[in-house]
């Protein structure tokens, strides 16, 4: 009975001190993200100081891009990047809603699992092999099939048709938003699930109860109840949309041009990092490619940060309702 | 009209009282116990009759009053399965109309589940499988003509925990109606939204906030929400599942009010983990052991006078 040791205040000692140790090293770790954040930030406005000095403004109102007159402007990087991304979010939100419901409420249990897997394994999937793909396989096929099938029919039409228009090149605008499309799905239909799950199997059943239909019930129950997550679920896709680079530089063309035509070829800003920065001479160059980097990183953090707000603003009215 | 005599001339008599040890002993553990008389004005400890209840579950049907000439549900042989475990063996009973039958039994007994049974809400599991007959108003649940959702929409469900959708307290009530066609006009939805919410009482709390989040809504008031909605799509039974267990004892009196307001209109299923509550609400009670339907008959009678050892020392509390 006397066996039974008291705490000894040495080891007392010792435990307070790994708890201390422990604390400060989670604290440094936190600290260190902080600090990377602010000298990428930093390294890439020091880079890009001399181009934005000379150019001013005009560096993202021109479309003009030509090293041998050390002439720069990133407008046509600026808007082949933002309208893959829109174009590619476009075609795989949908997709990924649809298969995030299927797995979640309508597959049967045996399919649940093989299915949810191969989703995850093609977001392992390195993105140089969808580069090369694009390039080698969907792109021949989007030129001989789809292309010329869009040229003939939506080509004549007003309004959406001068977006149709012009030779089909296979690489361009349009394949770049489709394999990014492809890339992106993964993600967003991971989040997706994952946010589906979260909706409580009571309040489904309460819409079954009430003698609604699996539609109704997914439609009408689990997409308002998860709607902020799909929400973030999306803009996690269009983050890595925006700044997807070995994929979109197979497959985009990379040309320096602002066409209307989404079947012509484009560029976007990382695809022109990746294809100039190892043939860049002259120092306005090679700080007009970091000025890129600086937008790009600009445009990612607004795209988040506007994500964010409205993640919060519908959590607060969820909030209010609670 | 929904009291039954507590006589049935099929039952066979029970032999007299053996006084053994292990009855002896029982005694005493009762005795310790000492608080199966407080639990409920109408739960009052039985009669010297213990040793004589057979131990072994017998058909329950011969435990019954006589049975109900019209029942709403009727129930034969239902087993449920969830993969390989059988959760309900050979259940077979009948839920008069207009009248509240009371599920009791230790938790796991599959009194849920077999509440469950009832709606099919157990199709929206996977892996589990029904046998056995239920018929609502005669009419096989189960046919594979039957559209489940119109089924379900015939059999109101509350559950156990308040679960308001997240919408609005009108567009909760008017949620089932809109699904089923049931209005022709923003009127006639009026009119139903406002009556389902008086009839389960809640009308003046929230005449003035209709356009309010139903989740803003007190525990108390969600639930008698959750039952508006219920009845909004005029149901011919409803299922509660411990409707309950999650409000404080002045929501529960309002709740149980309301069932007994409702039980002029409506049959109504009820599990509930409260043997108080199944004394207070129900004119049946069933009680349920390891997935067996181990007695059923009238409420007074099952709390007073069990025929069943295991009823008997769960309504006493000695285990559950």
């Amino acid at each position: 009975m006397n066996t039974v040791a008291a705490i000894s205040p040495k080891h007392a000692a010792g435990q307070r001190r790994r708890e201390r140790l422990f604390r400060g090293a989670t604290l440094g770790a936190a600290l260190l993200v902080l600090a990377l954040l602010g000298g990428v930030t930093l390294s890439l406005l020091i880079g890009a100081w001399p181009a934005l000095a000379h150019f001013k403004l005009s560096f993202i109102t021109r479309e003009i891009w030509n090293p041998v007159t050390d002439q720069y402007g990133a407008l046509a990087p600026i808007y082949g990047t933002l309208v893959t991304s829109f174009l590619a979010m476009l075609l795989a939100v949908p997709v990924s809603f649809g298969i995030a419901i299927f797995l979640t409420e309508l597959a049967p249990g045996w399919l649940k699992r093989p299915v949810g897997v191969a989703i995850e394994l093609l977001a392992a999937v390195p993105s140089i092999i969808y580069g090369i793909w694009g390039l080698f396989v969907l792109a021949p096929v989007l030129q001989r099939h789809v292309q010329p099938w869009l040229i003939d029919v939506l080509g004549p039409l007003p309004l959406i048709g001068k977006f149709f228009q012009g030779p089909p090149f296979g690489i361009g605008i349009l394949t770049a938003a489709f394999v990014l499309a492809i890339m992106v799905i993964p993600f967003v239909s991971a989040v997706m699930r994952d946010v589906f799950e979260t909706v409580p199997d009571v309040l489904k059943e309460s819409g079954y109860g009430l003698g609604a239909t699996t539609w109704e019930v997914i439609w009408q129950v689990v997409v308002p109840y998860a709607r902020t997550g799909m929400i973030g679920g999306v803009m996690l896709g269009l983050g890595r949309a925006l700044g997807e680079t070995m994929a979109v530089t197979f497959v985009i063309g990379n040309a320096h041009r602002i066409g209307t035509s989404l079947l012509a070829p484009g560029t976007t800003i990382s695809a022109s990092i990746a294809n100039e920065f190892a043939e860049a001479v002259g120092d306005l160059y090679t700080s007009s490619l970091v000025a890129l980097g600086a937008l790009l990183f600009l445009i990612t953090f607004v795209v988040i940060a506007a994500a964010r707000l409205m993640l919060m603003r519908l959590e607060r009215r969820a909030l209010g309702s609670a | 009209m929904n009291k039954t005599p507590d006589n049935n001339p099929s039952r066979p008599s029970l032999p007299p009282p053996a006084a053994d040890a292990a009855e002896a002993a029982m005694e005493e553990a009762l005795g310790a116990h000492g608080s199966a008389a407080d639990r409920g004005a109408r739960l009052l400890k039985p009669s010297g009759r213990r040793g004589g209840i057979p131990a072994e579950p017998h058909s329950p049907l011969a435990l019954d009053s006589p049975p109900i000439a019209h029942p709403v549900f009727h129930c034969k042989d239902v087993n449920m399965f969830y993969g390989a475990k059988q959760a309900l063996k050979n259940i077979t009973l009948d839920v008069a109309p207009r009248q509240v039958l009371a599920m009791i039994g230790p938790s796991g007994c599959g009194k849920s589940t077999f509440l469950r049974c009832l709606n099919r809400m157990n199709d929206t599991i996977p892996n589990t499988r029904t046998t056995g007959t239920i018929t609502l108003d005669g009419q096989d649940i189960f046919a594979p003509e039957v559209d489940v959702a119109q089924l379900r929409a015939r059999i109101g469900m509350v559950f156990q925990k308040p679960n308001p959708f997240p919408k609005s307290i009108f567009e909760n009530v008017a949620y089932g109606p809109r699904i089923h066609g049931m209005t022709r006009s923003r009127a006639e939805l009026d009119e139903i939204v406002c009556s389902s919410l008086t009839r389960a009482g809640l009308w003046d709390e929230v005449k003035d906030r209709l356009n309010a989040p139903g989740t803003g809504l007190s525990g108390g008031q969600q639930q008698r929400l959750c039952i508006a909605r219920t009845i909004a799509v005029q149901p011919e039974v409803i299922l509660m599942d411990e409707p309950c267990s999650a409000l404080d004892p002045v929501a529960t009196a309002r709740v149980e009010d309301l069932i007994d307001e409702l039980r002029a209109q409506y049959a109504i299923v009820i599990v509930t983990h409260s043997m108080q509550q199944a004394a207070r609400v129900s004119q049946r009670t069933a009680y349920f052991h390891l997935g067996e339907l181990i007695e059923i008959g009238e409420t007074d009678r099952i709390f007073t006078n069990p025929r069943h050892r295991l009823t008997e020392d769960y309504i006493t509390g000695r285990f559950g």
